[in-house]
């Protein structure tokens, strides 16, 4: 199936959607994912991310609309979009009680590798994701970080053409996430296509080249990290604290400086292009902030403006 | 595309067979002394020790020492108990709590290939286990027929029998809590009254047909007719059929549960 462009996307959605009895949870989505690309999901709880991704995974059937997936329809040729794809899903599925290597060589099996090949394969992967010394070791007694590199070699065992993570990074600590996204970024030098989920923006500006916004089973932004900012965020920043909880008071006196203000309880939000020449125009004003700060325009405050504030569990 | 797909659906459900038996090679040991030294302790306390006082007081049971009447029972019981310990906790570990089930749906296999392969990995444990009842059992003398040849291959059809009704059990539930229940109140009764330690006759006549709805009963009946070389040819149909069709409809209702659990 073509994209949009005319260029062949290895995945391809046009009014896409699943419904679970009388719950939409994605309706009608389109997108096109390319050879070699490394493409993100962004949304908030609920958002339909997760079963767009079991969709693509070829292990949900789409209620409506078309999915291509490698150009073979997931309806008919699940088993042989399975065989070139790579799924790390948001819990690890490891057998505690047996050793690392094992863990690799049996997975191995369902993609019906020689035993020669999954030997070789296994010691490449223990190495790529620094397991090589726990080889022989219970996975029971990995750390949370290893048993997640644990799980990404695996799905790598069938030298897939797609990699697809749920959220590969959330519950680990910060040394354990970058060694992840740096193995990541490997990959992708090597030319393994991504699809990534995620609610940490910053991993969704270090991983993806282009990505969507979720929002309750519709897609509300599309684009480069950069190009969302710019089109639905301003250059810069500015944040301010009067140490009082009546924000709204300067609500009206401070709505002139910016494109957008947002009052939150701790601290009210300048939307700016150029955020110091703001802070000198308050200043003139004589309004005078407890503290401030000047930042650039983040993943996070598109997302924020796009989804809201709202918690959705 | 669809000759890939012949070949690769061929032989899908191997793949998880495999799986299975590796896993058991790594974990096996535990359970091997038991295979062996349960069957001995068994017969030693039942059909030597408790055989001493029936032998005392009535004689023969049905034409057979107490010690051989029982023995032939012992694989039928134990072939059951495999196929219940195999199907309920660890099938609602691997679709509920260590989910590797969900693992091996996102590789080529399909679910049916899953629960074939979990399946005839059952039945082979089975008829290997059955091997060493058939020669424990032969060493106490029991088996005075060339029939007892079958009984790996009936022992490992009593395991079917259980285990495939059981997978799709488990597979249907979201929690454990119905599992010491289905323990308690239908293998424990049905270890004790399916005819295990006494003929059907010990029943009063009104009691008969109730225990011969008993699904072990039917195991039990064939595992006894095997070991001594008699029953009635229709009789034997009959029970064998009864395995058959819990078998077969355990094997289709899982394959319902278990794909209604893995993809959607």
């Amino acid at each position: 199936m073509m994209d949009g462009a005319g260029r062949e996307g290895i995945v391809v959605a046009r009014g896409l959607t699943k419904r679970f009895g009388d719950f939409e949870a994605v309706h009608g989505i389109d997108f096109s994912i390319e050879r070699g690309e490394s493409f993100g999901f962004l949304g908030p709880n609920g958002a339909g991310k997760t079963s767009t991704m079991r969709m693509i995974s070829a292990v949900s059937q789409p209620t409506s609309g078309s999915l291509s997936v490698f150009g073979l329809d997931p309806r008919d040729d699940g088993p042989e979009i399975r065989a070139r794809l790579g799924v790390v899903p948001q819990e690890d599925t490891l057998e505690l009680e047996l050793t690392v290597r094992l863990n690799l060589e049996m997975f191995g099996r369902y993609f019906d590798l020689p035993r020669r090949v999954l030997r070789e394969r296994a010691d490449e992967l223990l190495a790529f994701s620094q397991l090589s010394e726990r080889a022989d070791d219970k996975v029971d007694n990995l750390s949370g970080g290893m048993k997640r590199r644990l799980t990404i070699a695996r799905a790598l065992i069938n030298r897939p053409d797609l990699l697809i993570l749920d959220e590969p990074t959330t519950g680990l600590d910060p040394q354990a996430r970058h060694l992840l996204w740096e193995r990541l970024y490997r990959l992708k030098r090597e030319g393994v296509t991504l699809i990534i989920t995620t609610h940490y923006m910053d991993e969704a500006e270090q991983l993806c080249d282009r990505l969507v916004v979720m929002d309750r089973g519709a897609i509300v932004a599309e684009g480069t990290p950069r190009q969302l900012i710019a089109d639905h965020s301003t250059r810069e920043v500015v944040e301010l604290r009067f140490g009082t909880d009546a924000h709204e008071q300067f609500e009206r006196d401070l709505a002139r400086f910016a494109q957008r203000i947002e009052i939150l309880p701790d601290r009210i939000l300048l939307y700016v292009d150029d955020g110091d020449e703001t802070l000198r125009e308050v200043h003139a004003s004589g309004i005078t902030p407890a503290s401030a700060l000047v930042r650039r325009s983040s993943l996070e405050d598109v997302f924020l403006r796009l989804t809201g504030r709202t918690l959705v569990d | 595309m669809s000759t890939n797909e012949s070949t690769l659906g061929w032989s899908r459900w191997r793949r998880s067979w495999w799986y299975h038996a590796t896993y058991y090679a790594q974990t096996w040991r535990g359970s091997v002394a038991g295979t062996v030294l349960f069957p001995i302790f068994y017969l030693a306390a039942l059909g030597v020790g408790v055989g001493h006082l029936v032998t005392a007081h009535a004689g023969l049971v049905e034409g057979h020492t107490y010690l051989h009447f029982i023995a032939p029972s012992l694989l039928a019981t134990t072939t059951m108990q495999l196929g219940e310990g195999e199907s309920l906790w660890p099938v609602l570990a691997s679709v509920k709590w260590v989910r590797n089930y969900h693992a091996a749906a996102a590789t080529p296999l399909e679910p049916k290939d899953i629960l074939t392969g979990k399946l005839t990995w059952v039945v082979t444990r089975s008829f290997a286990t059955g091997i060493v009842y058939t020669l424990v059992i032969a060493g106490s003398g029991a088996l005075s027929s060339w029939w007892s040849l079958t009984l790996p291959f009936l022992g490992a059809l009593i395991t079917l029998a259980f285990a495939a009704p059981l997978v799709a059990y488990a597979a249907s539930v979201e929690s454990d809590a119905s599992f010491t229940t289905i323990y308690r109140f239908a293998f424990v009764p049905m270890f004790l009254f399916s005819a295990t330690f006494y003929p059907v006759s010990a029943y009063p006549s009104y009691l008969r047909p109730l225990v011969q709805l008993v699904p072990l009963y039917h195991g039990v009946a064939l595992a006894r007719a095997a070991a001594f070389g008699e029953g009635q040819p229709w009789a034997l149909v009959a029970h064998v059929l009864v395995l058959t069709a819990m078998s077969v409809a355990g094997i289709f209702w899982g394959r319902r549960t278990l794909r209604r659990r893995l993809v959607d």
